[in-house]
């Protein structure tokens, strides 16, 4: 059966932790929701746990984690700790974005997070790198 | 029993990833949906399907979470599949439901799954119902549907319930005129949400008024209309009481033997008008040169129908 272009990406944005700047993250919502995805927001402060039960559940394409608290280093720890115990590796691509020191983009791709988008990301670029992630994620 | 594809076998396990992905791909229509169908088809009808529905706001998704909690203190196993619009504009949707569920997360007795409408074409109506159909063959004991209601497909979706709850609020003043008929026609229980508000009890007189002059041609059902604050679980586990007494009812008047037997035809005829849609399209071969008959007059359109629509399955 054809996948389709039209076929929606279906896209997680996730808070964790004490985080509660959310500005960013409806804004990207909307760009995403704009652009043609389905996106499941998750709500403020919550465990990595959770949020890795929910994508799970939801089988997404992208999990995208904003972090504007500059706790990114132990949260994407944890995140890709918790990951590696699952019984099978799950498809998603996993996004960060926020507020993360450029010293820090290396390490955080080093543990496994596709892409990075800091502050000044226009919406376009935020569509378009969650879109191409997504597409690959959705043929697997 | 006949030997079952390996996913369907994991999902009968009820294996969290398997059941995660075929949900995928029978939202995505993937190769192998229908064989996958077929074989978790025959390992359905344990699970109990509930329908709520009503205006966006009204409570649903925090009603859903409530009586998620309650059948869980129930030793009971819980499925949620959770409806959203998709934008008509740009076919994107943001999915809010499941924000409301949080206090589920962690119980691997609860399953949630976000679907987006993706318009009106019958997009919804198969891929809720066959989600229906993953989520009963991974054993769940009760499937909650949770939708805003607005269509007919939707309205068809939630028929597939053996329960539907149609949820209103109070203080919107005509508001309980606006239910819209078709749901008037399909809700077993009406619930009354956010009964902590002034006017819960005018809600309730005005949906028994209205009931009293809605022609129903189930016999032997009074529908009940319940209150409930969803937000602090007041009038939650009278709810699903309620539910459970409907269902023992559906069991002992045979009007549930009436609804699946319904819900069965819909769903024969609901795969045979997507043979139709993906068969008889521009671009099909035969179909292009059955055009070309009918153009040139060497058949008429209702030969070439018939010849077409044999093909359709061989
Ligand atoms: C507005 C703001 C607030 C508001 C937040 C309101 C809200 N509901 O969001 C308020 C006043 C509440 C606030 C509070 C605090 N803040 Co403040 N806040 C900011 C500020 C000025 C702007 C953030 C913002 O909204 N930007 C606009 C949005 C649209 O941009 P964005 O979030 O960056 O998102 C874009 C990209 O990052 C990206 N993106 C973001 N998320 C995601 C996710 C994905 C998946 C993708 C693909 C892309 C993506 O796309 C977006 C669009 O381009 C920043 C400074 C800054 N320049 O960033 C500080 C800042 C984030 N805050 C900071 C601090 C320290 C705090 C406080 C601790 C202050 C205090 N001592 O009380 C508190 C903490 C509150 C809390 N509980 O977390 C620091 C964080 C330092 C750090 N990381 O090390 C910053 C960086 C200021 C600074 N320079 O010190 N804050
Ligand atoms: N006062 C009051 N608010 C409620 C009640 N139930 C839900 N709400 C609130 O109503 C809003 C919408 O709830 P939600 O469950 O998302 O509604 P839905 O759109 O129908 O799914 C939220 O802010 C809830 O907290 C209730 O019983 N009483
Ligand atoms: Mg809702």
């Amino acid at each position: 059966m054809d996948i389709s272009v039209e076929e929606p990406i279906r896209v997680m944005l996730a808070k964790i932790g004490l985080d509660g700047h959310d500005r960013g993250v409806k804004v990207v919502a909307r760009v995403l929701r704009d652009a043609g995805m389905e996106v499941i927001y998750t709500g403020l402060h919550r465990s990595p746990e959770q949020v890795l039960e929910a994508a799970v559940q939801e089988d997404v394409d992208v999990l995208g984690v904003s972090l504007l608290s500059g706790a990114h280093m132990p949260i994407f720890t944890k995140l890709f700790e918790l990951i590696g115990q699952l019984p099978e590796a799950p498809r998603f691509a996993i996004v960060a974005g926020g507020v993360m020191p450029d010293e820090d983009e290396l390490a955080l791709r080093e543990i496994g997070v596709a892409e990075i988008l800091g502050q000044d990301t226009p919406p376009e670029t935020v569509a378009d790198v969650v879109r191409k992630l997504g597409v690959a994620a959705a043929a697997r | 029993m006949t030997a079952i594809s390996p996913l369907a076998e994991r999902v009968v396990a009820g294996e969290l990833p398997a059941l995660a992905r075929a949900l995928t791909l029978v939202e995505r229509r993937r190769d192998g949906v229908n064989e996958l169908l077929a074989d978790l088809h025959r390992r359905t009808g344990g699970a109990q399907v509930l329908g709520v529905t009503g205006p966006p706001g009204s409570g649903k998704s925090t009603l859903v979470t409530g009586l998620t909690a309650e059948y869980r203190a129930r030793g009971r196993t819980v499925g949620v599949i959770a409806v959203d619009p998709s934008s008509i504009l740009t076919g994107g949707a943001i999915l809010g439901d499941r924000i409301r569920m949080t206090g589920l997360a962690g119980d691997p007795g609860v399953f949630i799954r976000s679907i987006a409408t993706r318009g009106a074409l019958g997009g919804l109506s198969r891929a809720a119902l066959d989600a229906i159909t993953v989520l009963d063959a991974a054993g769940k004991d009760v499937i909650v549907l949770e939708t805003v209601g607005v269509g007919q497909a939707e309205v068809d979706v939630l028929a597939a319930a053996q329960t539907v709850a149609v949820v209103s609020v109070p203080g919107m003043g005509d508001d309980v005129q606006a239910i819209k008929a078709g749901l008037l026609e399909i809700a077993d229980v009406h619930v009354v949400n956010k009964a902590d508000r002034d006017g819960a009890h005018k809600t309730v007189a005005e949906l028994r008024e209205m009931l009293k002059m809605t022609p129903r041609t189930v016999v032997g059902w009074n529908v009940p209309i319940r209150q409930t604050t969803a937000a602090t679980g007041d009038g939650v586990a009278r709810l699903a009481d309620t539910f459970d007494e409907h269902r023992a009812w559906l069991d002992t008047s045979g009007e549930g033997g009436v609804r699946e037997r319904r819900n069965a035809g819909t769903r024969i005829r609901w795969m045979a008008e997507e043979f139709v849609m993906r068969g008889l399209r521009p671009g099909a071969p035969d179909f292009d040169t059955a055009v070309a008959a009918v153009v040139g007059r060497r058949t008429d359109p209702a030969q070439a129908a018939r010849e077409l629509v044999r093909a359709l399955c061989p």
